[in-house]
């Protein structure tokens, strides 16, 4: 991190303010209106990687295992992810289906690999083409992705069946449960700030 | 504190503009241009803040009665039939016990979407009659609006889920009722019409008021 005194200004209130960039870990909050303005972190790259990486494989086991299986008498059912999106097609609930699918899904999983896109080449001292917008997309997806309320959603079903059949957790109801941390942990690992620096020095670099 | 507070200046007062994707200030004269850093289109302010925030919220408002007037979901078992409200969930978890659950539910289906709806129409209102009391917990509001409105889409997964799990045949089924579309509706248009609103335009005000 480059030892720096920016003219920045808060983007909920406007303040325009000088803020050092030279601390290695910790927030700078809009002394106005108390928005977060930098957050740096030790290691953020690195973090941010592993999560990232972590939450793809994670993903990949929630949408393949199921997440609950029900029994009643002699006859069970299994849920995976897309069962519950496929069943709301099949009701011809196309614009219900279409909700869970980007909430749960789509959303989730692109966050990961434009994520992937843009701080893997950083390692290397690179940056991807298309780093800006693709970051830029990244920020827009971020409300889309709702896994923690989903996982939510799972445990009040959970609830609500117990008392009708019996109730088989699958192999997905945990990497689920990890996956809201690793989200999380990657959200708050992460430093826009790393790109912004790496962009403008290739930028003068190119011109 | 009080004194600092007359010496705060706003980008915007000094005509610059600040990217909103990568925080890097510009003259306004390069208003209607592109951030050069990373490529953004430059606003002063959220295009059309206001009007898109009410837009969003009639809709939001409209969508709410078909929410908890029609049934989000139907039961039918054993040839008997049963449509579930929002509200007759409710009460129905409370009936069997489950009241931890019926809280949650009550918070995530029903608290949370009327807060939020209050919340942003409070904000637009307090806007538009230029008001300046207290930036700071408004701008607060607005933050918590913000990160609310998403857990209401609970009932929206359980939909789902129960939909998926329950198939017995002959025994019992689930349907998705039309009242999950329309809520599912009122939580993305409550989640678009806070991404519209300005938080800045609360602080705009307050400090016509300084001068
Ligand atoms: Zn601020
Ligand atoms: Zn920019």
């Amino acid at each position: 991190m480059t030892g720096f005194v920016s003219l920045m200004a808060c983007h909920e209130c406007d303040l325009l303010l000088r803020v050092d960039h030279s601390f290695e870990e910790g927030v700078v909050k809009c002394p106005r209106c108390a928005a977060v303005l930098l957050k740096h972190k030790r290691h953020s790259l690195d973090l941010t990687l592993a999560y990232t990486m972590a939450g793809l494989i994670l993903f990949a086991i929630s949408n393949v295992f199921p997440i609950i299986g029900f029994q009643f008498e002699r006859q069970s059912t299994e849920t995976i992810l897309l069962s519950g999106v496929q069943e709301l097609l099949d009701q011809n609930m196309r614009l219900l289906a279409g909700l869970v699918f980007i909430t749960t899904i789509l959303a989730p999983f692109t966050l990961l690999v434009t994520l992937l896109y843009v701080f893997l080449p950083l390692k290397f001292n690179r940056i991807a083409p298309y780093t800006a917008e693709v970051f830029r997309f990244t920020s827009a997806l971020r409300p889309w992705s709702m896994m923690e309320v989903f996982m939510l959603g799972i445990l009040v079903s959970v609830v609500k069946l117990v008392a009708i059949a019996t109730i088989i957790p699958g192999v997905a109801l945990w990497s689920f449960g990890i996956l809201i941390f690793v989200l999380a942990a990657t959200t708050s690992s992460l430093d826009p700030d790393l790109v912004w620096e790496k962009l403008e020095l290739t930028h003068e670099r190119s011109n | 504190m009080n004194d600092q507070t007359n010496a705060w200046i706003t980008a915007a007062a000094v005509g610059l503009i600040n990217c909103h994707n990568c925080g890097l200030l510009h003259k306004v004269a390069q208003a209607h241009a592109c951030c050069h850093r990373c490529g953004t289109p430059l606003h002063l302010r959220k295009p059309d803040s206001l009007s898109r925030t009410w837009a969003y919220l009639l809709a939001a408002y409209v969508l709410y009665i078909p929410a908890n007037v029609l049934p989000i979901m139907v039961t039918t078992s054993l040839g008997s039939t049963q449509s579930d409200t929002i509200l007759s969930g409710v009460s129905y978890l409370l009936v069997t016990g489950s009241w931890l659950v019926a809280l949650v539910i009550f918070i995530a289906s029903v608290f949370v979407p009327v807060l939020k709806l209050v919340i942003l129409t409070y904000l637009v209102i307090s806007v538009q009659m230029r008001s300046t009391w207290h930036p700071r917990e408004r701008t607060r509001l607005y933050r918590l609006a913000e990160v609310m409105g998403r857990w209401s889409m609970v009932d929206i997964y359980v939909v789902t889920l129960m939909v998926a799990l329950v198939k017995i045949q002959g025994l019992a089924d689930i349907d998705a009722g039309s009242g999950a579309v329309a809520f599912g509706a009122v939580v993305v248009l409550t989640m678009l019409a806070a991404m519209s609103f300005d938080p800045r335009l609360i602080w705009d005000n307050a400090e016509k008021n300084h001068e």
